[in-house]
């Protein structure tokens, strides 16, 4: 029998949604057992405590969880969130539960054997319970006491090679997409910028001195597949600078119905025959196709990456050969209010090892924001606060015409005195002689 | 110029035992102002204090804070006073 009733939890099992309430019943009644002799740590009932917990916050309708605090791991800032139960008497498993953030593998990708082993250790000296992933990418493993810390800490970086990953005010554990590893859109390798970064900026990862989080993630085409642009204070966009390719008899074959639109995602239900006219040129944002006789014609010059007509033709259609990425600034997603999107700050750069010129923006970005910056002050706060220009300042980047949406729609862009020609001076008579009073 | 880390020191310690009645978490730009350098000079002397145990972190999870060990309600919810 179940060590708490938890009526309340029950009924969530009842709905057709996977629960995880389920989950939690399955991970207890795993952990009672033991079948693989496991040497457990931390208490054996935790889940079963959770459950409780979690029965009597709905219960009471508020929290029994205090959040935050002092644990971590020796030298460490980062990677370790404090959790405690405020009933420790009744829940004695979970009267300390503190998170641990594992910095992912790039692009996520892993050998059973390395899952495995992550949950050898975390089973024994763990909950047994995770997020694979956090929001943030990281892998998240839910619950250990504080004795346990540093052997966790210990064991993940000596036998797998792996590192904590960052919380607080700290650079959040840098994310990719799976990139060119499986992906014929990425227009650059985001796994070794990403793995580049992490291993440059070791310590703003792990020592906390930013005004609040600060996150990068790294999209390898426009489809932004890690929504870098939604959620990153700084997005890595892959991008190109020529034309997209074309190949005409793919095209002919789509429309001729041999190849199917979007590689077949589609292909459940009967859409009718593929009509290249309604599903792809009259949806073209920036109407910069047509076809003249049987070829597809682009206008690349008001192409805004959309990827619509590459996703639905890939086989016809392709990202450029001049590729780069561009670097957008600013986004965050707060849980409540307040979600913002990132702008343009550099249209294109090439991305070649040792990425210096990248490096130069985040360097100048990071001065400019820790100096400027208010506590909790996200960067895209900072930009909207100070205005655009201030960053552009700060990095050193001349203002293009990539950086206004429209022309006079957002004109923060302005002539300081010392950029114009004679500055704000000017013979009035000389003026007066071609403009009447 | 480059700060000296015993006078960093003081300075930070006596600062925030000044300020212990109101206050036992600080800010990292808080210790920069007390150390009067720009945010990025004072990171290495703050680290120092960190490993010698002269300061410790605090987390929320979302922020991170400075303090002095085992002041502040912290210290005592988690047994350590």
């Amino acid at each position: 029998m179940a060590k708490h009733e938890t009526p309340l939890l029950d009924q969530l099992e009842s709905g057709p949604w996977p629960s995880f309430v389920s989950d939690l019943k399955q991970e207890a009644e795993r952990r009672a057992k033991n079948e693989a002799g496991v040497e457990y740590q931390i208490p054996v009932d935790v889940c079963e405590d959770i459950l409780g917990i979690l029965e009597l916050s709905f219960k009471h309708g508020r929290t029994h969880w205090k959040h935050g605090g002092i644990v971590g791991v020796f030298g460490y800032g980062g990677g370790v969130i404090g959790r405690y139960c405020d009933q420790p008497e009744e829940y004695p498993g979970v009267a300390h539960f503190h998170t641990i953030r594992v910095n992912q593998p790039a692009g996520k990708f892993y050998k059973t054997d390395y899952l495995r082993s992550l949950m050898k250790i975390w089973d024994m000296r763990g909950s047994g319970v995770t997020n694979m992933h956090g929001s943030t990418g990281d892998i998240i493993l839910l619950g250990t006491t504080t004795p346990q810390l540093e052997e966790i800490f210990y064991e993940i970086t000596h036998n797998m090679d792996q590192d904590l990953g960052g919380s607080g005010s700290n650079l959040r554990t840098p994310s990719d997409c799976i990139g060119q590893a499986r992906c014929e859109y990425a227009c650059y390798d985001t796994q070794a910028l990403c793995y580049d970064l992490t291993q440059e900026y070791q310590d703003e990862l792990h020592r906390p001195a930013f005004p609040y989080k600060f996150k990068f993630k790294f999209d390898g085409c426009p489809n932004g597949c890690v929504a870098s642009i939604a959620r990153a204070d700084m997005s890595f966009i892959g991008n190109w600078k020529d034309d997209i390719k074309i190949d005409q008899e793919a095209v002919q074959a789509y429309i001729g119905g041999e190849f199917s639109p979007n590689a077949g995602s589609h292909a459940g239900r009967d859409w009718g025959p593929f009509d290249i006219q309604t599903e792809v040129i009259d949806l073209c944002p920036t109407e910069c196709m047509w076809m003249e006789g049987k070829d597809l014609k682009i206008n690349n010059k008001e192409c805004n990456r959309c990827m619509h007509c590459i996703n639905v033709m890939p086989r016809a259609l392709r990202i450029g050969d001049d590729r780069g990425l561009s670097i957008l600034v600013g986004a965050k997603a707060p849980i409540l209010d307040g979600a913002q999107m990132s702008s343009l700050l550099v249209p294109f750069v090439k991305c070649e090892e040792p990425y210096d010129e990248i490096k130069e923006v985040i360097e100048n970005i990071w001065d400019w924001w820790m100096e400027e910056g208010k506590n909790r002050e996200r960067l895209g706060e900072l930009i909207k606060r100070q205005g655009f220009q201030k960053l552009l300042a700060a990095t050193n980047i001349k203002a293009a015409p990539q950086h206004v949406q429209e022309p006079r729609s957002n004109p923060y862009i302005f002539w300081n005195e010392d950029e114009v020609e004679g500055g704000w001076n000017r013979d009035v008579n000389e003026f007066r002689k071609y403009h009447q009073r | 110029m480059a700060l000296d880390y015993e006078e960093s020191k003081e300075k930070i310690v006596a600062a925030l035992q000044k300020k212990q009645k109101t206050k036992s978490k600080f800010y990292y730009n808080d210790l920069t102002k007390i150390l009067g350098c720009k945010p990025r000079e004072g990171k290495k002397i703050v680290n120092q204090l960190v490993q010698e145990g002269v300061l410790e972190y605090w987390s929320s999870g979302s922020t991170s804070m400075y303090g002095l060990p085992g002041t502040g309600k912290q210290a005592g919810a988690e047994g350590e006073d």
